[in-house]
C-alpha cells in the first residue's frame, strides 16, 4: 500500500512540475496585464527545439547534450513569446487572437523544421534525465521516499524555481511594479513605471518559463518532440485559474491536476473500473465550478487583455 | 483620412494579410534550402489539377476542405459581430457531430428522415455547448474564452468516454462507423465530382452563409446583436437586453459549429476519430478574421483555405516542401489580422508620404 501511494505521488510528481511552471509563466504574464492563451505554443516550441537539440548533439555531447537541450528550449520559448509580446503590446493587437496565432505557429513551424531537417515529424531523444536517488534527503521517514527516490533533478530545478519567482513578484519592488501594471497601468505609469516593459518582461518571462515547461515534458515522461503537447498548455492556464493567480495556490492547483492524469493512467491500468476519461475531464470542469464560484469576488489582474493606451483613463 | 479610404483599408487589411502570409511562408522556405516559387506553383496546380480536361475531382475536394471552415468561420464570425469570442467551435463542433454519429451509428430509420434528424440534433448539440459559455458570461461575467477553452477538453474527453461506452468503434481511436444511409453522401454527387467525397455538407454551409447574412443584415435581432458587440452600454441604455443577447449569439454560434461537426462527421470522416480535438475551430478563427466576419468573407477565405489544403498535397511530393508550410502561413495570416495596427500604420503612412509629395509640387 505505502508502494502504492509512494508511486502515485511520484508519478503524480513528473505532471505536476512541466504544469506548474508553464502555470507560473502564465501568471508573470498576466500579472503583467497580458493574456497569454499561448501558453501551449510556447511549450511545443521549448519541446521542439530542446528535442533537436538534443538529437543532433547527443552523439558528441553526451548527457551534457540533455542540459543545454534544456536551456535552449527555454531560450526558444522566450524568443518565440517576442512575437506575442510585440503584437500584444506595441500593436496593441487582440491578445487572444495573437495568442492563437503563437499556438497555430508553434506547432506548424516544429513539425515543418522536423521534416525539413531530421525528415519525420516525430523527433525522438535516445535518453532524458535520469532518476536519481539523493544521497541524505531520502532517509528521511515519510518525505524520504516520497520526494526523493526515483526523482528527476527538473523536478527540484522548478520547486526551486517557484521559491525564487514568489520571491521575486511578491518581496521585490520589481515584483510589485509588475503586478501594478496588470492591475492599475495608468497608477503605475503615473509613479513612473514603464508599463510597456514591464508588460515585455512579464510575456518574455511566460515564454522562458512555458519553453522550460515544455522541454521537462521531453525530458522526463515523454521522450519525443511531434509538434504538439497534447493540451498541456491549456491545462496548465486552467491551473493558473484555478490557483486564482497566486504562485501556491497555482502549485496546489498543478499537483492536483497531476494527481488528477496519474489517477487516470493508473484507473485504465488496475482492475478498478474506472474510465481514465472521467479523470482526464476532471480538472477542467472543476475550473469551471471554480470559476463561478469565485466570480462573486474578484479574480484575476484587472487590467488583463486590455492593451495599454496612455491616453485612456 | 476620409470615410472612403477607411473601407478601403478594412478590405486592403485582409488581402495583404495574405499576402503576407505567403511572403513569409516564401521566406521560410529559403531559409530551409526549398524553392518558395516552384513549391507555389505546385500549391496551385494540385489544387487544380486535372480541372482544365474536365476531372472535377480536386474541385469537389476543394468544396469539400472549404465545407467545415465554412461553417466553423461562420460561428466565430457570428459570435464576433456581438463582441465575443468564440474559441469553443472546436468542442461544440466534436460533440455536435458526435450526436450526429451516435445517432447515424444507431437509429434504424429511412434516409430521407434518419440524414435530417441527425443533422439537427448535431447542431442542438453544438447550442447547448454553446449556451453554457454565454449563461456564465451573462450571469457571472466570466470570460468565454477562459470558458470555451475549458469546455473543449471537456468535450474532448467526454465523447472519448460516451463513444467508448455506447458506439465502440473496431479501434480503440475511433468510434463506431455510421450506417451508409444516414451519410451525407450522395451518389450522384460522387458522380458529378468524379469519385470525391463532397457531400450535401455544402449546401447545409449555403443555406446557413444566407441565413447568417439574413440574420445579421436583415433583422432587428441581428441588429441588436451587432450594437452590443459595438458598444454593450449603449445598447442596454437603448432598451435592448444585453445579457439575453449574449447568450443567443452564442447559442447561434455553437449551433452552426455543431452543423459543421454534421458536415464533417456524417459527410466525410463517416465516425468520431477519439482523443484529438478537430482542426477546424483554429482555422474557422483565421476564417472569421479573414473574411472580416462577414458571412459573405468567409465563404470566399474558407474557398482560399480549401484549395491550399487540397494543393498541398502535390506541392509536398512535386516540391519536397512539407504540407505544414499552410499551417504557417495560415497561423501568419491571423498573426497579421490580430495585428492590423501595423499593417494599417504602414498604409497610412504611405498615403501620408505620397500627399505631401502631391502637396510640394503644387
Amino acid at each position: 500500500m505505502i508502494d502504492f501511494i509512494t508511486n502515485v505521488f511520484q508519478d503524480a510528481l513528473y505532471y505536476t512540475a512541466p504544469l506548474l511552471i508553464t502555470a507560473l509563466g502564465g501568471l508573470f504574464s498576466e500579472r503583467s496585464g497580458v493574456v497569454n492563451i499561448g501558453l501551449e505554443g510556447l511549450m511545443v516550441i521549448g519541446n521542439f527545439v530542446a528535442a533537436l537539440f538534443i538529437v543532433l548533439t547527443y552523439d558528441s555531447m553526451g548527457y551534457s547534450a540533455i542540459w543545454l537541450g534544456l536551456l535552449l528550449g527555454t531560450l526558444a520559448g522566450g524568443i518565440f513569446s517576442l512575437l506575442h509580446a510585440y503584437a500584444s503590446i506595441t500593436l496593441k493587437a487582440n491578445q487572444v487572437i495573437s495568442g492563437t496565432a503563437i499556438i497555430m505557429l508553434a506547432s506548424a513551424i516544429s513539425v515543418y523544421v522536423a521534416r525539413a531537417v531530421i525528415g519525420t515529424q516525430n523527433v525522438q531523444i535516445k535518453i532524458g534525465v535520469t532518476r536519481g536517488v539523493v544521497p541524505v534527503l531520502s532517509q528521511i521517514p515519510i518525505i524520504g521516499p516520497l520526494l526523493f527516490t526515483k526523482a528527476y533533478l527538473t523536478t527540484f530545478i522548478i520547486l526551486l524555481l517557484l521559491l525564487i519567482l514568489w520571491f521575486l513578484l511578491y518581496k521585490t519592488p520589481f515584483g510589485l511594479r509588475l503586478r501594478a501594471c496588470g492591475e492599475h497601468p495608468h497608477a503605475a505609469d503615473s509613479m513612473g513605471i514603464n508599463v510597456i516593459k514591464m508588460r515585455y518582461i512579464g510575456v518574455i518571462m511566460s515564454g522562458l518559463l512555458a519553453g522550460l515547461g515544455g522541454a521537462t515534458v521531453l525530458v522526463t515522461y515523454s521522450g519525443q518532440a511531434s509538434g504538439s503537447v497534447n493540451g498541456l498548455g491549456f491545462l496548465a492556464l486552467a491551473a493558473l485559474i484555478f490557483g486564482k493567480w497566486h504562485p501556491w495556490k497555482v502549485l496546489f492547483a498543478s499537483f492536483f491536476f497531476g494527481f488528477m492524469k496519474t489517477a487516470g493512467t493508473i484507473a485504465r491500468l488496475s482492475s478498478l473500473n474506472i474510465p481514465q476519461e472521467i479523470f482526464q475531464a476532471f480538472p477542467y470542469i472543476m475550473t469551471l465550478v471554480a470559476l463561478v464560484l469565485f466570480s462573486k469576488n474578484a479574480t484575476g489582474p484587472k487590467a488583463a487583455g486590455e492593451p495599454y493606451d496612455p491616453g485612456k483613463r | 483620412m476620409n470615410k472612403l479610404n477607411k473601407r478601403y483599408l478594412t478590405i486592403i487589411i485582409p488581402i495583404l494579410s495574405v499576402l503576407l502570409g505567403f511572403l513569409v511562408g516564401a521566406i521560410i522556405m529559403l531559409i530551409s534550402g526549398k524553392d518558395p516559387i516552384n513549391a507555389y506553383l505546385w500549391l496551385f496546380k494540385g489544387a487544380f489539377k486535372g480541372m482544365l480536361s474536365g476531372n472535377l475531382a480536386r474541385l469537389g475536394d476543394m468544396i469539400l476542405a472549404s465545407t467545415p471552415l465554412i461553417l466553423t468561420g461562420l460561428s466565430v464570425a457570428f459570435a464576433f459581430r456581438t463582441g465575443l469570442f468564440n474559441i469553443g467551435v472546436t468542442g461544440q463542433m466534436l460533440f455536435g457531430g458526435f450526436v450526429a454519429v451516435l445517432i447515424g451509428a444507431t437509429v434504424d430509420l429511412p434516409r430521407l428522415i434518419l440524414v435530417p434528424l441527425a443533422v439537427l440534433a448535431a447542431m442542438l448539440m453544438g447550442a447547448v455547448w454553446g449556451i453554457i459559455p454565454g449563461l456564465l458570461k451573462a450571469k457571472y461575467r466570466i470570460h468565454e474564452v477562459v470558458v470555451t477553452i475549458m469546455m473543449n477538453y471537456t468535450a474532448l474527453w467526454l465523447v472519448q468516454y460516451f463513444s467508448k461506452l455506447i458506439i465502440p468503434g473496431h479501434f480503440d481511436t475511433e468510434s463506431q462507423p455510421i450506417k451508409e444511409s444516414a451519410s451525407l453522401r450522395t451518389e450522384w454527387m460522387t458522380d458529378v465530382f468524379d469519385g470525391s467525397s463532397v457531400n450535401m455538407g455544402i449546401f447545409l454551409a449555403l443555406i446557413a452563409v444566407l441565413v447568417v447574412w439574413f440574420i445579421l443584415e436583415k433583422t432587428a435581432f441581428g441588429f441588436e446583436l451587432k450594437a452590443v458587440g459595438f458598444n454593450p452600454e449603449a445598447s442596454k441604455y437603448a432598451g435592448m437586453k444585453v445579457n439575453r443577447n449574449i447568450i443567443l449569439s452564442m447559442m447561434i454560434a455553437g449551433g452552426l459549429a455543431g452543423l459543421a461537426g454534421a458536415a464533417y462527421y456524417i459527410g466525410y470522416t463517416d465516425h468520431i476519430p477519439l482523443g484529438r480535438l478537430p482542426s477546424y475551430g483554429p482555422d474557422g478563427i483565421a476564417v472569421a478574421l479573414l473574411g472580416l466576419n462577414a458571412p459573405v468573407g468567409v465563404l470566399f477565405s474558407s474557398l482560399l483555405f480549401g484549395l491550399m489544403s487540397v494543393g498541398k498535397g502535390l506541392m509536398s511530393i512535386r516540391a519536397k516542401v512539407p504540407e505544414e508550410l499552410v499551417q504557417i502561413i495560415i497561423g501568419i495570416i491571423i498573426y497579421f489580422a490580430a495585428a492590423n495596427l501595423l499593417i494599417r500604420n504602414w498604409i497610412v503612412k504611405l498615403i501620408n508620404r505620397r500627399k505631401v509629395k502631391v502637396n510640394s509640387n503644387d
